[in-house]
């Protein structure tokens, strides 16, 4: 049976059902009640820890960087992001001249409901989460497309050259990441035998698949943080190239729209990554007792948000076609190689215990070994490639200087 | 009518109007931003249908290339926002008379056949199962797995295509060529 103190999220859910069903509702209605409360739950909650996202990540930026952080309102400045809010509330909303005023307004709405969208299937216990949707994966990238269209809106609309730019360049790094992401996200696919998320974390329990697929998940975790935007990634708003990029014509709670949006999703792909790699609510007891289960992924999610944070701490911005050439010629290549290796493993094992951890292992470690002899390789030839670049110059100037 | 049948009719209608909306706006981009409005519907519509999986590819194939479609409408076309290209021929009234007649037999046959008015029968198997029947179709070898090898050999023509167009090598040979 369950009780409030073991499984707290179905013992709501019944007793609002059975509440609803004793006020005389007809069944469909109370479902469809209480999912929309669900929904509306989970979206207030996830913009609220947005708060607490931006003051824990500025704290953190700042400690990286020798510095107090925000520390005047509030106990450790946690208020801080309120009283940014108040300010964001209470500025104008400047329209430019000449936008195209639908999607100008339009594009701030799809930017923050792309990021929210994502937590619909993201388990978060073993009973708590939106849809159990089967093709979950799929979904996530196909917001992750809405996310983008968002972008491209804001950046088409707002009559202004820098933020078409700042679009321009989004949009290229999003499309093209999304490829390795894509493929990065086929091998736990393939490691579970489903899309949907709850199932992908239900196969981990053993081994959580950064065990089997490390460079799976280096890749996912690469490629997802490019896909945020954020630093070292963060060329669409390169301060000093073109100014804020997309948003630059955005003032108030607009702006406000699209930062939210960039915190939110930066957090979002730290659980993404903590479900699809680390596990999820997977642990110790997290079955029995499901609010260990949602301690269990509070804490993976925010080990991986800490080490985004600490990315964008740690890393300069990289320049537009070293973006390019590390998407197209590195890691989309190496995530087809990992998925063709992860494909011929999985078929080898039999026992799906620990020999399957081994073999996984020993096909990434080969994989490393080829990518470390590859790239040792590619260095040479471009060293030679310099040199004999040099020559060349020198055998021209040389009948000169005689 | 069931709640259900109205959802569709509604998001048929606002299909069909975004889909007009499509071939008549005057901007470039409005027209594609119209079509990303159609295509939305069309992916509701295969909710509605219990084919959820499609809905979803739906969004991720056609949403995401859209985004794509802009950026070449803008870098191709001279002042897309506020271009205001006729979007009517002389010979309308042709096409107008040609599309009403191929509408007139359509619905002439359709009104014909026998399942116009027959309720849909309920789904023979979950949801689940016909996905992996659709999977499984497109690499068995008494189904579909020529077109599907097939379509997979086109994709990658294109893919080694553009790799030698854009192959440093090769373009120094080339412009050496044409000297």
């Amino acid at each position: 049976m369950q009780s409030f103190l073991t499984d707290p999220f179905s013992f709501i859910a019944n007793w609002l059902e059975s509440l609803l069903l004793g006020l005389g509702l007809q069944p469909a209605l109370a479902t469809f009640l209480l999912q929309l409360l669900g929904a509306l739950v989970l979206g207030t909650a996830m913009l609220l820890l947005t708060f607490l996202l931006i003051w824990a990540e500025r704290k953190i930026v700042a400690r990286i960087q020798d510095r107090l952080g925000p520390n005047r309102v509030g106990p450790f400045g946690i208020f801080q992001t309120v009283a940014d809010l108040l300010k964001l509330v209470t500025k104008e909303l400047i329209t430019p001249t000449g936008a195209d005023l639908i999607p100008y307004n339009l594009a701030p709405l799809l930017a923050v409901m792309s990021v929210v969208g994502l937590w619909a299937v993201i388990p978060m216990a073993p009973t708590l989460l939106g849809a159990d949707i089967n093709v979950g994966v799929l979904y996530i990238i196909s917001i992750g497309a809405i996310g983008t269209l968002g972008i491209m809106l804001a950046g088409m609309s707002s009559n202004n050259k820098y933020a078409l730019l700042g679009a321009f360049r989004t949009v290229a790094m999003m499309v093209s990441y999304t490829v390795p992401l894509v493929l990065a996200l086929l091998v736990p696919v393939l490691l579970t035998g489903s899309m949907g998320m709850q199932a992908i974390v239900e196969a981990q329990s053993p081994w959580a698949y950064i065990f089997l697929a490390p460079i799976a998940a280096l890749i996912f975790f690469i490629s997802s943080v490019a896909e945020v935007g954020r630093a070292p990634f963060d060329l669409l708003e390169a301060e000093s190239e073109i100014v804020a990029g997309f948003h630059i014509e955005y003032s108030g709670l607009k702006f406000g729209m699209f930062f939210v949006a960039e915190f939110l999703h930066a957090f979002t792909i730290s659980a993404l990554t903590a479900t699809i790699f680390l596990g999820g609510w997977q642990g110790p007891w997290a079955e029995q007792y499901t609010l260990l289960g949602l301690l269990y992924f509070i804490i993976k999610t925010s080990l991986v948000y800490f080490v985004v944070i600490w990315l964008r701490g740690s890393f300069p911005r990289i320049r537009i076609d070293q973006m390019n050439a590390f998407n197209w010629k590195f890691i989309t290549p190496l995530a087809l190689v990992s998925l063709i290796f992860t494909a011929v493993a999985e078929k080898v094992v039999v026992d799906f215990d620990l020999p399957r951890l081994l073999i996984h292992l020993g096909v990434n470690a080969i994989l490393i070994v080829l990518i470390a002899i590859a790239l040792g390789g590619y260095a040479r030839y471009q060293r030679a490639q310099a040199e004999e670049r040099q020559q060349r110059v020198r055998q021209k100037s040389a009948p000169k200087a005689a | 009518m069931t709640i259900l049948q109205i959802a569709f009719l509604l998001i048929a209608f606002v299909t069909l109007v975004s889909a007009l909306m499509v071939v008549t706006s005057p901007s470039m981009v409005h027209a594609a931003l119209w079509l990303i409005l159609s295509l939305a519907g069309i992916a509701v519509l295969f909710v509605l249908l219990n084919a959820s999986f499609l809905a979803v590819v739906q969004v991720a194939v056609y949403i995401d290339a859209i985004a794509i479609m802009i950026i070449i409408v803008v870098m191709l076309t001279n002042d897309p926002l506020r271009s205001a290209m006729r979007t009517v021929t002389r010979a309308w009234w042709g096409a107008a008379i040609g599309a009403l007649i191929i509408l007139t037999g359509l619905l002439v046959m359709i009104t014909q056949t026998p399942a116009f008015n027959l309720q849909p029968p309920p789904l023979a198997m979950g949801q689940e199962e016909y996905l992996e029947t659709l999977g499984r179709a497109l690499v068995d070898v008494n189904q579909f797995i020529l077109p599907f090898e097939v379509a997979s050999v086109l994709l990658l023509a294109a893919l080694i295509g553009s790799i030698i167009v854009a192959w440093p090598f090769l373009a120094e040979r080339r412009e050496e060529g044409d000297r």
